[in-house]
């Protein structure tokens, strides 16, 4: 039997709260973190898309000046959600060398890279910082969790696109079901807020150009929604062997009973029409988990908002809950934070724990008329979930056809 | 053309800036490794702002030598001379 693994700790800094508490309140109203980005670079380079949504608390009201010079904004972001979680969790002495870190990002330190470009071209090599490659490599982020914490047994960083939070999860399950760890800081981070991410994603049609009403922009399962809304910030969970967490007399918020990771083989963006890989990650990560397709009442879907990307999602939960889908309250908390790339699996996976531990589906804004070809049980104001054992599930999809999944059950 | 107090005063600013340290602390004998817990990423980074604010060149051949706050102000004033 393996080891069973619990959530202690939650952390995140969100476009619609700069703490978990915050988030979650805003997600059980239902408010819209997209705005139109006040940049002079956005009129310079012509942007065709004016709006993102930002962190609310910006990482420079949180950190020190000296930190925040030695970090890339996503890596700042990752220490912002991951100080949160490990205060939250209770967690004070550990033994460190049992201690792990997994924490992902879709992009890494793409402002560090572009940043150290721009100086090298306007002033000469001299001028880049040295601290420029540390700040830029994806790993980024796991380091800096991990030096600040004193993790030591590993400092790991999933990469898959917009399912890279997912897999740290999955990533963080398995380490402490292998016995290598005890405790893992798992989460995700991103900060791509940038003209150059914002041209190349608009370039290929994933983004709203919504710009005269960003706050309605992202409407994931809307019939008129036409892509989503660039995101960034963090989100982190401290996962923990139950056996330490028991010993400890923690506060549970719920099990992390199980995952799964596909991957399609169909095409480097679009999704498989058929959703085969999601439906084998869902129906894997199920199995894993020793859960049944009617165990679930809840999903926090990957649900951007894009035209190609939402159907697909729902033939898979069809596929893989048969008829319960329909029993099913699905969240689609995109509409609010709009995409955090390689943070959101993270921020969606600490919704998903709280909708569990609070028995609460949170809101999906923005959905005005559904589209026929996705009748999903959409949670337009938040809402109950039922008493008894409980399961949800939270879905993430990568541009590479990367399929990620997790299981939360109650304690 | 500052003077070594200037230097010094310009030095302890860099120095405040990229490590916290309190300028004051930044005192002339005080040895960037072993009293001001300086690395050697950082010790660059302060080398190339101090580059710009002083307007003179400090090779990289030479920044191991530096290993007093007094013996950075006396290359610069050397170097601005």
């Amino acid at each position: 039997m393996a080891r069973k693994v619990v959530i202690t700790g939650l952390g995140a800094t969100t476009p619609i709260g700069g703490d978990v508490p915050t988030m979650w309140k805003n997600a059980l109203i239902g408010v819209s973190g997209a705005h139109t980005l006040g940049d002079e670079w956005v009129e310079k380079y012509q942007l065709p898309v004016h709006f993102a949504a930002r962190v609310t608390v910006p990482a420079d009201q949180v950190l020190t000046r000296v930190e925040a010079k030695r970090l890339d904004p996503s890596s700042q972001f990752a220490v912002i959600a991951a100080r949160e979680a490990w205060k939250d969790s209770g967690l004070t002495t550990v033994d460190n060398d049992r201690f792990a870190v997994a924490f992902a990002t879709g992009i890494g330190g793409v402002w560090t890279l572009l940043d150290a470009w721009d100086t090298l071209r306007e002033k000469g090599p001299r001028r880049v910082l040295p601290m420029t490659v540390p700040m830029l490599m994806p790993n980024g982020a796991a380091a800096a969790v991990s030096l600040d914490l004193g993790a030591r047994a590993g400092a790991h960083t999933p990469v898959s696109a917009c399912a890279s939070g997912t897999e740290a999860l999955h990533q963080g399950l398995e380490l402490i079901r292998s016995g290598k760890a005890d405790i893992v800081m798992a989460g995700g981070a991103e900060a791509a807020i940038h003209p150059l991410p914002l041209a190349a994603f608009s370039s290929m049609q994933a983004l709203s150009r919504r710009n005269d009403d960003p706050e309605h922009a992202s409407r994931p399962y809307d019939i008129d929604r036409d892509g989503f809304v660039m995101g960034e910030g963090a989100g982190a969970l401290v996962l923990e062997a139950e056996e330490h967490a028991l010993a400890r007399g923690a506060r549970i918020y719920g099990e992390l009973a199980g995952t799964s990771v596909t991957a399609d083989a169909y095409h480097i963006t679009a999704p498989d029409p058929e959703g085969l890989g999601a439906t084998r990650a869902l129906k894997a990560a199920l199995f894993d988990a020793r859960a049944q397709a009617q165990d679930v009442v809840h999903v926090n879907a990957h649900a951007t908002s894009t035209p190609v990307g939402d159907r697909p999602e729902y033939t898979a939960l069809k596929a893989a809950l048969g008829d319960h889908v329909d029993n099913v309250a699905v969240s689609a908390t995109k509409s609010q934070t709009g995409h955090l790339l390689g943070a959101s699996g993270a921020v969606e996976a600490v919704m998903t724990v709280l909708a569990v531990y609070e028995r609460k589906a949170p809101t999906t804004i923005n959905l005005e008329n559904q589209d026929p070809e996705i009748p999903l049980d959409v949670v337009t104001t938040a809402r109950d979930l039922p008493a008894g054992d409980i399961v949800a599930l939270s879905n993430s999809f990568g541009f590479g056809g990367h399929n990620a999944v997790v299981v939360v059950r109650n304690v | 053309m500052a003077s070594n107090e200037e230097i010094l005063a310009g030095l302890a600013e860099i120095v405040n800036e990229e490590t916290g340290l309190a300028p004051e602390a930044v005192e002339l004998d005080k040895s960037f490794t072993d009293d001001l817990d300086i690395d050697s990423i950082s010790m660059m980074t302060i080398v190339v702002n101090a580059e710009e604010k002083f307007g003179v060149r400090i090779p990289d051949e030479e920044v191991k030598n530096l290993k007093t706050v007094g013996d950075a102000v006396n290359f610069i004033a050397g170097a601005q001379a």
